[in-house]
């Protein structure tokens, strides 16, 4: 029987099984930001210890950062705060940090890839749930708490209880108009918020054979929206183009040592999975959330829930959804008015994110009522952007073209919801109060099928203006 | 924190509180807004902020503004607490506000991880027992509820009822050894650490990072 990526990836940074059963796992590649990353190394200070392995520490500024201007001092003294603390730690340990206007700042999940940190075979971990994405590279990636920085600071290694595999093919071929994210969508919202607790997700077959770097990336962004800590694809050619030429990826006969080291460590051909789930590519259709979930999800042509129809604790959770979201039971949910429209975040600012955002922009305006952004998940797709005018795209539409960053997918620096507005987003998490306002309301979905609500000023099927 | 204070912890006893919902994410425990800090101090305050003010600032009926919660330090709560962001913050706030342990349906696997660092731990019951639980804490507040992690089970001696509580192997033992902080267990493997990275090919064969 053969063995998993997960498996063979794990096996390779065992240190050692530790006496309560759990791995002591070493860390390839630690990515760090300034939110979850100060009282860690604070933490290092009181216990006089230092960083073990500050070469294999990356660090931006991500959750705080403005958008509108990243003139220093921030205008928000705490976000200086932040900024300044991190600033200092990195300074102390020799971490290397990607600060902004050095062209590689970015939001973390963007910024490892780009930069060809992120490779096949490695373990990656960051102060941050949506690490995940990392695993689009057949990397184990995984987000962890402020105490494990700690410890990848301390010690390069985390205490980690394996976990199974769960295999999740998707065969056949997506309709046109749909997307990766629709594809996440649709896959949480058939397995649950909490269908992947306890396993990694190896995301597999036609669909995931096809998809770009960037596609896999989104759909692994939101393994742990549906409760899996790790999401990955094996990798393959597709990995290996995107690699090459990359800062930080081997090159000359490195690279040949490289690739053969990233074939040999995806899963055999009879590997042994703890669950294989296997759904049809023909079944997606563009997905939307209606609720407060990620898995509260149905396609755009579809029609929001009746609690009626449900019993018990489904019903619960239906009644409560509908009630923060002011959706009326069974109304079709396209149609719906929105107040913003958000195209950015780990999940989807990448440039070909923003490229069929701008493919829909052109076509029209953005709805007098609608404030819409869009916020480049980096630098570098900040300057990829300019270069090929997409920004001039966005503008002339009526669109707000921000400096990158976190921004509105969590509120955490001046971009927020106000009031109970209704945000399309192609962000990640539209749970209460996530937008930065606690009547706030999130309405997940592609991000082009975002930039066709902007324009219609309502949600609305991307497919009728594709 | 120092490694002097870390102690086995092997039962907990105290008044319990109730959260019920489903699904109940850490931006809901610690909105971000209040995550714009370099410490953890004082986050207690803002634990489910936005629930317990409304729009105009106004305490709400939440239990954790309720006078006869203050001094509850069992949480207990229905499926999937926790889910979300990883942020530490969440578990920080309740912990600081008195929350020592937490008996629930289900927890979110970072959130539980995080607990486990913090010594808190957090075991399940099932969904009829915690519906008793905060039934009976919501009538009344004063009763002990007791955690006894080496049965591991949940108990209510003033009511003679004992429940097996489930509670990863794992998890259990480092609570119990009073290892629940990893960091000085994995310092302990000293050079096996070295050694590791030694047979990593990313970090000898192609290194480029470094
Ligand atoms: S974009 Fe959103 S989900 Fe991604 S790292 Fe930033 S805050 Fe987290």
């Amino acid at each position: 029987m053969g063995k998993s990526l997960l498996q063979k990836v794990w096996d390779l940074h065992t240190v050692r099984t530790l006496e309560s059963g759990q791995t002591q796992l070493f860390i390839g590649l630690h990515l760090i930001h300034e939110v979850t990353s100060p009282q860690a190394f604070q933490m290092l200070r009181e216990r006089n210890l230092s960083v073990r392995f500050p070469q294999r520490t990356f660090a931006t500024v991500d959750h705080i950062i403005p958008t509108h201007s990243i003139q220093r001092p921030f205008e928000d003294s705490l976000a200086e705060a932040m900024m300044e603390a991190l600033e200092e730690n990195v300074q102390e340990t020799g971490v290397t940090f990607f600060a902004p206007g050095s062209g590689k700042q970015g939001i973390v999940h963007v910024i490892g890839p780009e930069n060809g940190l992120t490779q096949p075979g490695m373990t990656i971990a960051c102060g941050d749930s949506h690490t995940s994405t990392h695993g689009a590279f057949g990397a184990i990636a995984f987000g962890i708490g402020t105490s494990q920085v700690r410890d990848v600071l301390a010690t390069q290694t985390l205490s980690m209880t394996p976990l199974k595999v769960r295999r999740i093919e998707v065969n056949g071929e997506l309709q046109p108009g749909v997307t990766a994210k629709d594809v996440i969508l649709y896959i949480i919202a058939e397995l649950g918020v909490n269908g992947g607790v306890g396993y990694g997700y190896e995301y597999a077959g036609d669909v995931f054979d096809r998809f770009s770097m960037e596609e896999r990336m989104t759909v692994c962004n939101m393994s742990i929206e549906g409760g899996a800590r790790v999401g990955y694809v094996n990798p393959d050619e597709t990995t290996f183009e995107y690699l090459r030429g990359r800062p930080y990826a081997p090159s000359g006969d490195a690279w040949d040592r490289a690739v053969s080291f990233w074939k040999s460590i995806a899963s055999d051909a009879d590997a042994d999975y703890d669950d294989v789930v296997q759904f049809n590519a023909e079944d997606i259709e563009p997905m939307v959330t209606w609720g407060i979930t990620p898995g509260q999800a149905i396609p755009v042509t579809g029609n929001v829930p009746r609690p009626e129809d449900a019993s018990g604790e489904e019903r619960a959770n239906i009644e409560l959804a509908l009630q923060h979201m002011k959706l009326e039971p069974g109304q079709p949910i396209a149609g719906t008015r929105i107040d913003v429209a958000f195209i950015g975040s780990c999940t989807n600012s990448r440039i070909s994110d923003l490229r069929a955002a701008a493919e829909v922009a052109k076509k029209g305006q953005v709805a007098p009522h609608v404030r819409a952004l869009v916020v480049p998940g980096s630098e570098q797709v900040e300057a990829q952007a300019k270069a090929e005018g997409l920004d001039e795209i966005f503008r002339a539409a009526g669109f707000d073209w921000r400096e990158p960053g976190c921004s509105m997918c969590l509120a955490m620096n001046p971009d927020k919801l106000v009031g109970d507005e209704l945000c399309a987003s192609s962000s990640n998490r539209n749970f209460i109060g996530r937008q930065g306002s606690p009547t706030g309301r999130t309405v997940l979905m592609s991000p082009q099928a975002v930039a066709a609500a902007a324009l219609a000023g309502e949600i609305t099927d991307v497919r009728n203006v594709l | 924190m120092t490694e002097s204070t870390l102690q086995p912890v092997k039962t907990l006893t105290g008044r319990g509180v109730a959260v019920r919902g489903n699904d109940i994410d850490t931006d809901r425990i610690i909105p971000a807004r209040f995550m714009k800090v370099v410490t953890f101090d004082g986050l207690e305050k803002h634990v489910f902020e936005d629930v317990r003010f409304d729009q105009d600032g106004n305490p709400t009926d939440h239990p954790f503004n309720r006078e006869e919660y203050q001094g509850a330090s069992i949480l207990i709560v229905n499926k999937n607490f926790g889910c979300g962001s990883s942020r530490e913050h969440a578990p920080q706030a309740l912990m600081r506000w008195g929350i020592r342990g937490i008996i629930g349906e289900s927890f979110a696997e970072i959130f539980f991880g995080n607990c486990v660092s913090l010594g808190v731990p957090c075991v399940t019951l099932p969904a009829d027992q915690i519906l008793y639980l905060m039934e009976l804490v919501e009538s009344d507040p004063s009763v002990g509820i007791e955690i006894d992690l080496e049965a591991p089970a949940v108990r209510v001696p003033a009511r003679n009822q004992e429940w097996v509580a489930e509670l990863p192997d794992g998890a259990r033992k480092r609570f119990l050894k009073g290892t629940w902080d990893a960091l000085a267990v994995l310092l302990d493997s000293g050079e096996l650490i070295e050694a590791t990275a030694q047979r990593i090919p990313y970090l000898n064969d192609f290194a480029t990072a470094s």
